[in-house]
């Protein structure tokens, strides 16, 4: 069997493990990366910071580090609790300097969050947009007359949904539909935006488009522009159409997590990650000097990893970091203590939609000011071992919409704070 | 509006007895404040009794099932499956009454073949090894939605008239007769007011609410049931447990899954009941003892309906017929009210005798002299009715073969096409189409992404259509989660669980939908 000695063991490839990994390798320190990558294959590609706080009363921030300071004084639990809110900044500013180079750019909205538009017709607040979709955040702050299109085949997605929703605020957003070129019958994003990518259809998608355009000042399309040349295909559409053009996100999985997906995949073992993407840990142990010794495979056991520190991002239920049965909640590599309710009754509100959200969305692990998990009394596991990401106890990142700034930070705090 | 008769209640039995009333030739109004089985007709096992799980408690009844199973199986073989059914005991049942049940359902006449301990594996292998029992019986399965969907769309060919989402609000009763009824639309609040010479009062487990309103007295409790839907058919036949009747004793086939019930349980409303954890805890433990698959097995959803149970103390003439069902004519009570009819109780089995009951009833009152047709008129196989069926969708969906028609839930393989024919028909009928009457219609939503993914492809597919205007949309997908959410709540663990983050991730994390709900 394979075996490898290495610095830093990160466990999973979501969000958070792939920025554990970068800002790992970043620092020089040798890194291992193991995880199965298809979660991050339903990641919105939207960088969320933090949208809503408190939840219970949906009040929505504009301003996410003021956002920040009020959650973390009303929850100091809370993960973010755990950083000063430069290190959230120089987080967050170094993972989107990454994906800048990784040529995977993002915008924001200065220090602000944006708002976007949702397949539902919805208004999202969040913060790192695609730059292939930041037009759409202006042209809909400035309500611009607007052609959305969208296409015949893609399901999940109607233009005329999202005007018709938006259009009390937004009268000036027109739809139409059009055939992607050379599709019939069902589209799927992935495949619309691969035939982009290789230059199939460009010229007549820009024709399909243009004569519909008139007197709008920006296209919108769903967000299939490629995976890897997408902001070649938008210029060139930009280009043809000679109006601003932006994509607007699908539904999941949507071609935007793909996107991030390639560029970690394709960027971390640059800089010196040796990545294993397509296999999990079997095994782990922790060895009596304090270190971590991992068999990892797919259906048997591959390679032996050694490590002097480990990192958990191996993220929450649909990740598989965290697994229930009908009596509690464990974590599925250490069987670590988890924070979580006192029984099954309490995991969920009998509401979908309730207010408050679901208790069982904060459980997860609880860590000291390191990021390292502790037991019910605070007590630290294991002088070595680190958890960041969703699999965090005391936050909700689906309710508080916070999802990708709370992976990245929190990563970059497991880092920051190692000795 | 004028009509013979108002029916409140759009379960099985009041579907059943508007068919009846129309094939009588009388003019009838149905009202229902949700939709169609909204109530315990759509809350139940679907199981069409042998009769053998009464014998013990109630004959007279186990018989009327037998009759009326049988009866069934010819009238409406297009909503059966005749799967058969086994009684079975594990080690640890009570001994005396496996003993007494070959005996018991002799006097009951029903009809009972024993299995022998090492046939009844090989007829259904997920059988425990602690099997110590087995008898054959003449269990079946019916599609409850699928029935009443055919009732009342041929009551409606035949004339009558249906009016979904419409709530009875009060009555007008003068020199002890309902001269009026005021009912309301729940949908867009509009009034409107039914002028019959007869009312029936078939909402079940809400009749004692309703009779109220009319100033009549029912003393009535409620017993919740709840169920579970595996995601698998787990066996071929139905399976009960012999033993005297209590909690998790039945598996029952449903197409392509199985359905395992029930508890019993008194709730203080018919209204806001849940699947509770703890029942769906209990069932599990007590179905794993006659299949111990249960205890493992990946779970969909999780339902529950409320039996109305009636304890009233006169008996009239057709009340005595049977034990299992009530029928009330208000003319007969202390403070009378002459065109009033309550049926309540009974079980999915008898719905067409308590609707002939009911119907003769209420013929009596009009001096109408038809007599009834269902017991010898079979029940057409209607195209409303036909995308409940499990398998259908996919089938004509491969057959017809055409790129353009896609699927919109991928879990039961339904395309835009019956999407399309479901819209036209509730059209057709007056009624306003929208993604819950669209789901009960069909199998949308019912497979294990419990709504994810086809949830937002059907509102989509709706504005498309220009079914959906201005932002309704949003509360459609509101409605539509919150209504899944209920049955899978309680089953939310492994798999389910991350499957449910997932939803919620997409609707919650990505589109807000908590932030636009009301």
């Amino acid at each position: 069997m394979k075996q490898i000695d290495t610095e830093i063991m990160v466990i999973g490839s979501g969000m958070a493990g792939m920025a554990a990994a970068l800002f790992s390798a970043q620092r020089g320190i040798e890194t291992v990366q193991v995880g199965i990558t298809g979660e991050i294959n339903f990641a919105s590609g939207l960088l969320d910071l933090l949208g809503v706080h408190p939840v219970s009363d949906g009040t929505r921030w504009q301003d996410p580090w003021a956002a920040i300071g009020q959650l973390v004084s009303d929850e100091p639990r809370h993960p973010y609790g755990r950083l000063s809110v430069d290190q959230v900044r120089t987080a967050m500013d170094q993972c989107l300097a990454f994906l800048e180079t990784a040529g995977l750019p993002y915008q924001t909205n200065g220090h602000q969050n944006a708002k976007i538009v949702t397949p539902a017709g919805t208004v999202k607040t969040t913060f790192g947009v695609p730059r292939s979709m930041f037009a759409g955040v202006t042209v809909l702050a400035e309500k611009t007359p607007t052609l959305l299109v969208d296409f015949e085949g893609l399901r999940g997605f109607s233009a005329r949904q999202i005007a018709q929703t938006l259009g009390p605020v937004w009268p000036t957003l027109k739809v139409a539909r059009i055939a992607f070129p050379g599709a019939g019958g069902e589209l799927l994003a992935e495949h619309a935006a691969r035939a982009l990518d290789v230059q199939i259809h460009r010229s007549s998608l820009a024709d399909a488009i243009q004569p519909l355009v008139g007197s709008c000042r920006a296209v919108g399309l769903p967000a299939v522009l490629g995976i890897y040349r997408t902001a070649e295909i938008l210029a060139d559409l930009e280009s043809r159409l000679g109006v601003p053009v932006f994509e607007v996100p699908t539904m999941l999985p949507a071609v935007t997590g793909l996107r991030l997906r390639e560029a970690f995949e394709q960027q971390l073992p640059r800089l010196g990650v040796r990545a294993f993407y397509q296999q999990k840990v079997m095994e782990a142990e922790v060895l009596s000097d304090g270190s971590f010794r991992f068999l990892v495979g797919n259906e048997d056991a591959q390679i032996c990893v050694r490590a002097q520190r480990t990192i958990m991002a191996s993220g929450r239920f649909f990740g598989k970091g965290l697994r229930a049965d009908r009596i509690g909640i464990r974590e599925t590599i250490f069987n670590l203590p988890v924070h979580q309710p006192a029984e099954r009754t309490l995991w969920h509100n009998k509401d979908l939609l309730h207010p408050d959200g679901h208790p069982i969305n904060r459980a997860g692990l609880s860590v000291d000011s390191r990021f390292r998990p502790t037991d019910a009394g605070g007590k630290v596991i294991h002088d070595n071992l680190y958890a960041a990401g969703s699999i965090l106890a005391h936050q909700d990142w689906m309710r508080q919409k916070c999802g990708s700034g709370l992976a990245i930070a929190t990563a970059y705090g497991a880092l920051s704070q190692m000795k | 509006m004028h009509t013979q008769v108002l029916i409140i209640g759009g379960g099985a039995t009041g579907t059943g007895l508007a068919r009846d009333l129309a094939l009588r030739g009388v003019e009838c109004i149905l009202a229902e404040k949700q939709d169609i089985n909204a109530g315990a007709s759509g809350g139940n096992h679907g199981l069409l009794h042998s009769g053998a799980r009464y014998v013990a408690t109630d004959p007279a009844s186990a018989c009327e099932c037998k009759l009326e199973g049988r009866l069934l199986k010819k009238m409406a073989p297009h909503c059966i499956e005749t799967t058969g059914g086994l009684f079975v005991a594990v080690a640890g049942d009570d001994e005396n009454y496996i003993a007494d049940f070959p005996g018991m359902c002799t006097q009951a006449h029903i009809d009972v073949q024993p299995v022998d301990l090492h046939t009844a594996p090989e007829m259904e292998p997920a059988l425990s090894e602690k099997l110590i029992a087995a008898y054959a019986v003449e269990d079946a399965t019916i599609d409850p939605f699928k029935l009443s969907l055919d009732n009342i769309a041929h009551a409606q060919m035949l004339g009558a008239r249906l009016l979904r989402h419409t709530r009875v609000t009060g009555f007008q009763v003068n020199d002890h007769a309902i001269q009026k009824v005021r009912l309301r639309n729940q949908v867009d609040g509009k009034e409107l007011i039914i002028e019959a010479k007869v009312v029936v009062n078939a909402s079940g487990a809400w009749a004692a609410e309703v009779a109220a309103l009319a100033g009549a007295e029912i003393q009535m409790v409620y017993s919740k049931g709840s169920l579970l839907v595996t995601q698998e058919r787990i066996s071929r036949q139905v399976i009960n447990r012999l033993r005297p009747a209590t909690n998790g004793d039945i598996l029952v086939p449903g197409g392509t899954v199985s359905i395992l019930g029930t508890t019993s349980e008194r709730t203080a409303s018919p209204d806001a009941i849940y699947p509770e954890i703890h029942e769906v805890d209990h069932i599990i433990e007590q179905g794993a003892a006659m299949l111990p698959i249960l205890a493992r097995t990946r779970y969909i959803r999780a339902y529950c309906g409320v039996r109305p149970l009636i304890s009233q103390g006169e008996v009239g003439d057709d009340r005595s017929v049977s034990r299992g069902f009530a029928l009330i004519d208000h003319s007969e009570d202390a403070h009378p009210i002459r065109n009033l009819i309550t049926i309540s109780g009974g079980k999915l089995t008898t719905f067409r005798l308590m609707a002939e009951k009911t119907a003769d009833r209420v013929c009596r009152h009009l001096g109408v002299a038809a007599s009834c047709r269902t017991r010898t008129e079979p029940l057409p196989n209607t195209v409303e009715a036909r995308w409940t069926e499990p398998g259908l969708a996919p089938n004509m969906w491969i057959r017809k073969n055409d790129p353009q028609d896609k699927l919109l839930c991928e879990c039961e393989m339904v395309p835009q096409s019956v999407v399309d024919a479901i819209v036209s028909s509730l059209r057709k009928r007056g009624s306003r189409p929208n993604m819950r009457a669209i789901g009960l219609r069909s199998r949308i939503g019912k497979g294990p992404c419990q709504g994810t993914f086809c949830s937002l492809r059907v509102a989509s597919y709706l504005y498309d259509r220009a079914v959906f205007s201005d932002d309704e949309g949003v509360q459609e997908l509101c409605a539509f989660l919150r209504e899944r959410w209920r049955g899978q709540r309680p089953l939310l663990w492994d798999m389910p669980l991350a499957q449910a983050e997932l939803m919620e991730a997409m609707h919650c994390g990505l589109f807000g939908l908590e932030l636009e709900a009301e």
